[in-house]
């Protein structure tokens, strides 16, 4: 479930508005812009930057990147980002990184619908000029390539039919992959790379039955494995994205530092589709709700505009 | 007695590249008995008399007519079908084992622009509750698979916008790739597989120029004749070569089913798009015109059918 506090029927107009004043003059009002945005589902905001347009003939997003800076200015860009849009550029950020964090993109082709991916590969192909997978594949190499590549370009099957032999059979196969002697990456990525996820998610249901462990378990905690990871990383996102995304805000906010990419990224995407089942896991997992953290890690308008899209009913 | 032009041309309209529906009709229609008892006699190949004296119609000759009678059907079903849903039921057809066909696979994953092979696994999907790429995946287990599963996974980008750099770069290693075939099977050497999947097809044709001017042959003839890798790169950077070799092979007298039905399957598919370019390089190629070469192989509603599709916004 959502987590984003959206009135149902703003003015587009008034909202621009109000945005224009808060921009106008010495200084900014981020209140205003944090109470305004931060209340906005993903159409709303579009009309709005559409009214903006209309009426002060200036692209609201980049007078906001004038007048923002910092991580609140880097969040409310990628928050006024229409969803596709945002997705092609954090895969292309991710690839561009020096430590190309792949996360990102496995976050984009296991998390989102199939539909959903492919709306992010068309705008890539608009943005970019190159195709998510070629870029991809000039950037990775061996099995992590392949796996990646094909994380990228399937196009699952969205029904819900699952065949439950195969997902026994598959298990095994997988089971075999992972704690026989040779590792067969080959048929990891074909079953991980091509089956629907409601197949997958049965395969791991019976891996789960038959080995009295949850697949995720099977494979070994943090490793330097790129490989590995992104395996890791895959298998968690398909069978449990929640729970996995509570943990990556947990790294992000226990980082000294912390991360502010991977909580901008994680809140951004998710307010308005599941950040409340990630808030239940953190709360569950931490024993801290995730706002109070969120709150003690970071600081000012970056913090209130993080709080506003988490919510704060607490638990 | 049956007159023996009779005889002729009923065998033919029996036997050929689909079946004449009218001789059928008209000597079919008055034949006594006596005129079918000559013709049981004096066509060995259709009917066999064995040691009871009895002639049976040869079972073989049973199947192939039953084949040639569909033609015109099948021609019919496929035209009717969308274009999405045709490429969809022939590439499944295709993983079949029986009718294991690499070459469809190749020519509807190569062939069809971005949207078109995005429409097909759309398709695909309705038709046959799975992803096309999870069937490739289970269906093909040789050293074909990765490949295969990548060229059906393609959204390749579609604008015109190439890197002579890279185009030059990947000519080269494509042409390593080619000349260490001995040692390493090109189809499984992932830089071959990478470039030949996700590279658009500008990009590809530039490979294709560089590749000559390095190599002095073609990335074509310096593939196996026959070898998928060949079908692959000619789907990629000279369909209209790859399709008018398509149509003659289907055209020639005596090539087996598989190579005949492409007959079907290219103008049907095709008909919409690039036919007109398709009968230009035919032309060129072969000297003949593809309508006339149709009309002197084929019979029946199959040859007035085809004719009728690839005259289409002529």
């Amino acid at each position: 479930m959502a987590t984003l506090i959206a009135p149902d029927h703003p003015s587009p107009v008034e909202d621009a508005e109000s945005l224009r004043k808060a921009c106008e003059g010495w200084g900014t009002n981020e209140k205003v812009i944090i109470s305004i945005l931060g209340h906005r589902n993903s159409v709303q905001r579009k009309l709005i930057k559409q009214a903006y347009e209309e009426i002060y003939h200036e692209d609201l997003v980049k007078r906001l990147e004038s007048e923002l800076a910092g991580d609140f200015e880097k969040a409310v860009y990628r928050w006024m980002q229409d969803p596709p849009n945002r997705d092609a550029v954090l895969a292309n950020v991710a690839l561009r990184h020096v430590n190309q964090d792949y996360r990102a993109i496995i976050e984009i082709a296991c998390i989102n619908s199939p539909d959903e991916l492919l709306a992010a590969k068309q705008a890539y192909h608009s943005l970019y000029k190159h195709s998510l997978e070629e870029d991809i594949a000039t950037h990775t190499k061996g099995d992590f390539r392949k796996l990646l590549v094909a994380l990228v370009g399937t196009y699952r099957y969205n029904g819900e039919e699952i065949n439950a032999s195969l997902a026994q059979s598959e298990a095994n196969i997988l089971h075999e992959a992972i704690r026989g002697s040779t590792f067969n990456q080959e048929e990891i990525i074909r079953i991980l790379g091509t089956r629907s996820k409601a197949q997958l998610n049965a395969t791991f249901n019976h891996y789960r039955d038959e080995h009295k462990i949850s697949i995720t378990k099977n494979l070994s905690g943090d490793t330097k494995d790129e490989f590995l990871g992104a395996l890791h990383a895959t298998i968690r996102c398909i069978y449990a994205p929640q729970k996995y995304l509570a943990k990556v805000l947990r790294n992000a906010i226990s980082k000294t530092g912390a991360d502010h990419d991977d909580l901008t990224r994680v809140i951004v995407r998710r307010a308005e589709k599941d950040l409340k089942d990630v808030k239940e896991f953190y709360y569950k997992r931490n024993s801290v709700p995730l706002d109070h953290a969120i709150g003690k890690a970071t600081s000012g308008d970056y913090k209130a505009f993080l709080i506003t899209l988490v919510g704060t009913e607490g638990h | 007695m049956a007159l023996p032009e009779e005889v002729n041309a009923l065998s033919k309209s029996f036997s050929g590249f689909g079946v004449d529906e009218k001789t059928i009709i008209t000597i079919l229609g008055k034949w006594q008995p006596e005129e079918w008892k000559s013709f049981r006699k004096g066509c060995p190949f259709v009917f066999t008399e064995d040691d009871r004296l009895f002639e049976k119609w040869n079972d073989e000759h049973i199947d192939l007519l039953e084949r040639e009678f569909s033609r015109f059907k099948n021609a019919v079903m496929l035209w009717t079908m969308h274009p999405w849903e045709r490429d969809a039921r022939l590439a499944k057809e295709a993983l079949i084992k029986q009718n294991r066909s690499y070459n469809v696979l190749i020519e509807i994953a190569c062939t069809r622009s971005s949207e078109e092979l995005l429409g097909a696994r759309k398709a695909y999907h309705s038709v046959y509750d799975h992803s096309i790429e999870e069937d490739v995946a289970s269906h093909i287990q040789d050293s074909n698979r990765n490949l295969f599963v990548a060229l059906v996974s393609a959204y390749r980008y579609e604008g015109p916008k190439v890197n002579d750099e890279i185009t030059k770069s990947e000519a080269k290693i494509l042409s390593n790739a080619f000349k260490n075939a001995d040692k390493k099977n090109p189809v499984e050497d992932e830089e071959v597989v990478r470039i030949l999947s996700t590279r658009s097809k500008p990009h590809l044709q530039a490979i294709y120029k560089h590749y000559k001017e390095i190599c002095k042959q073609t990335l074509d003839e310096d593939l196996e004749d026959g070898s998928s890798l060949k079908a692959v790169v000619m789907c990629l950077c000279s369909p209209l070569a790859y399709f008018s070799k398509v149509l003659n092979d289907a055209l020639k007298s005596g090539v087996d089913e598989k190579t005949k039905v492409a007959l079907t399957r290219v103008v049907v598919t095709r008909a919409e798009s690039d036919m007109k370019e398709i009968k230009e390089e035919y032309n060129k190629e072969h000297g003949v015109f593809l309508s006339q070469k149709i009309k002197e192989t084929t019979q029946g509603n199959y040859k007035d059918f085809l004719l009728t599709l690839i005259e289409r916004g002529a």
